[in-house]
């Protein structure tokens, strides 16, 4: 099962990348784990400067915006 | 080329709705449709234009070239940096910390983080357009100038001892690490760089529109309700208190400067000191504490209020100077 993390300070844009990827991974019977990362320590180890960034198993694969359905679709059905 | 906007709004106003411009709520609603209309229209068109030259800037480049550079210009760079490139607001904590952990001075990355709402694409335009090349000059020097001396007194003061302690450990680390990590720059093709431009315009447009709404509402009703005189009269150059009051009276009110602007327009027609109008203004962008209750997670108390009082100092400073300017100008 992979681990999603979503980095950001709780602003909107960071709900909504939350709930797109739920809802994809649900649409397409994916389990996963996803977690929202708020605490500004970590996201400053992941080195990440704009957010909402996606983490999958602790790959940094997006950030500074909400991700497309496309680009949400390919992560969740990689292996 | 903005009279099709004045014609507009004269159509609207006076063969459609019946009013004549004499009127109170004609005039009033004159400057409403006058104002979002043009306003509407230049957001759309310049937004566009604008992400597409800039869609390959991003904070990360912005922290790569920043790190390293001698301090001198290290804050003119980092305002400089500060007014062209986009970030959210929410996203000021990350970058706080992406430049600090790159060992980038703390003064540095604040004159990053106060220009940055003074001063934007959308704000010089409007600027531009309703207010005029002079003033946005002014403005823009202004804005800039705040962020690069408040960076400056920010290092004198040795502001990184009152950091959160995880944050100075990070400046630390990244101070003594020589290692800039060089990103690879992403070469953007035409139709990557139009897809950019179309979402940052919808994006934009579809964050600041309402508060175009508001500011140029709260402008109309100035406009057509106050006496004209009134302004001048109790709020004109020779009351020394209306600078800070107005400073004051900008920190409760949150507003980005889209929303602003407007306002301000409406503020000097009626003739409120220049001064005056850029101090309220730039308090009630700048100055806001739901942004200092963020900064909260990266900085201490002691600091927070230091950057407060800065602020308020700054702007007041900047009114009285620029109403006791105004008749040379």
């Amino acid at each position: 099962m992979k681990i999603i993390k979503v980095l950001g300070t709780g602003c909107a844009k960071c709900t909504k990348t939350l709930e797109a990827i739920s809802k994809i991974a649900d649409e397409l019977n994916i389990d996963i784990n996803i977690i929202k990362e708020t605490d500004p320590e970590v996201i400053m180890e992941y080195g990440v400067m704009s957010t909402p960034a996606v983490i999958i198993d602790e790959v940094n694969v997006h950030s500074g915006s909400i991700p497309h359905r496309q680009e949400i679709e390919v992560w969740l059905q990689e292996e | 080329m903005f009279e099709m906007f004045t014609d507009l709004a004269t159509w609207l106003v006076v063969d459609i709705f019946g009013l004549s411009k004499e009127t109170k709520l004609g005039d009033a609603l004159h400057f409403f449709i006058e104002d979002t209309t043009k306003i509407f229209f230049l957001l759309l068109v310049m937004i566009y234009a604008i992400a597409l030259i800039r869609a390959s800037m991003n904070v990360e480049r912005v922290r790569d070239y920043l790190a390293g550079k001698h301090k001198g210009v290290g804050y003119l760079l980092g305002s400089s940096f500060g007014a062209i490139t986009p970030f959210c607001s929410c996203s000021s904590i990350p970058v706080f910390l992406g430049f600090t952990s790159a060992g980038i001075p703390v003064g540095i990355t604040m004159s990053f983080l106060i220009t940055s709402p003074l001063i934007n694409e959308v704000a010089v335009l409007l600027l531009l357009s309703l207010l005029g090349w002079k003033f946005t000059l002014l403005y823009v020097v202004v804005g800039m100038s705040v962020g690069v001396l408040g960076g400056v007194f920010l290092d004198a003061i040795k502001a990184e001892r009152w950091l959160q302690s995880f944050a100075a450990k990070a400046l630390k680390r990244g101070k003594n690490s020589s290692v800039v990590q060089a990103k690879q720059v992403k070469i953007l093709s035409l139709k990557q760089r139009h897809t950019f431009a179309k979402e940052e315009m919808l994006e934009i447009f579809g964050r600041v529109w309402k508060w175009v709404i508001i500011g140029v509402g709260l402008g109309a009703t100035l406009h057509g309700f106050v006496p004209e005189g009134w302004i001048e009269e109790h709020l004109g150059n020779g009351q020394w208190w209306s600078v800070p009051a107005a400073v004051l009276l900008g920190i409760p009110l949150y507003s980005n400067a889209t929303g602003v602007i407007p306002v301000m327009e409406s503020l000097i027609k009626q003739g409120l000191p220049i001064g005056t109008t850029l101090a309220f203004c730039m308090s009630t962008v700048a100055a806001s504490f739901p942004e200092f209750i963020l900064l909260k997670q990266v900085m201490q108390w002691r600091l927070l209020a230091i950057l407060f009082v800065l602020l308020l100092v700054a702007f007041t400073l900047i009114g009285w100077f620029f109403n006791y300017l105004t008749p040379f100008i």
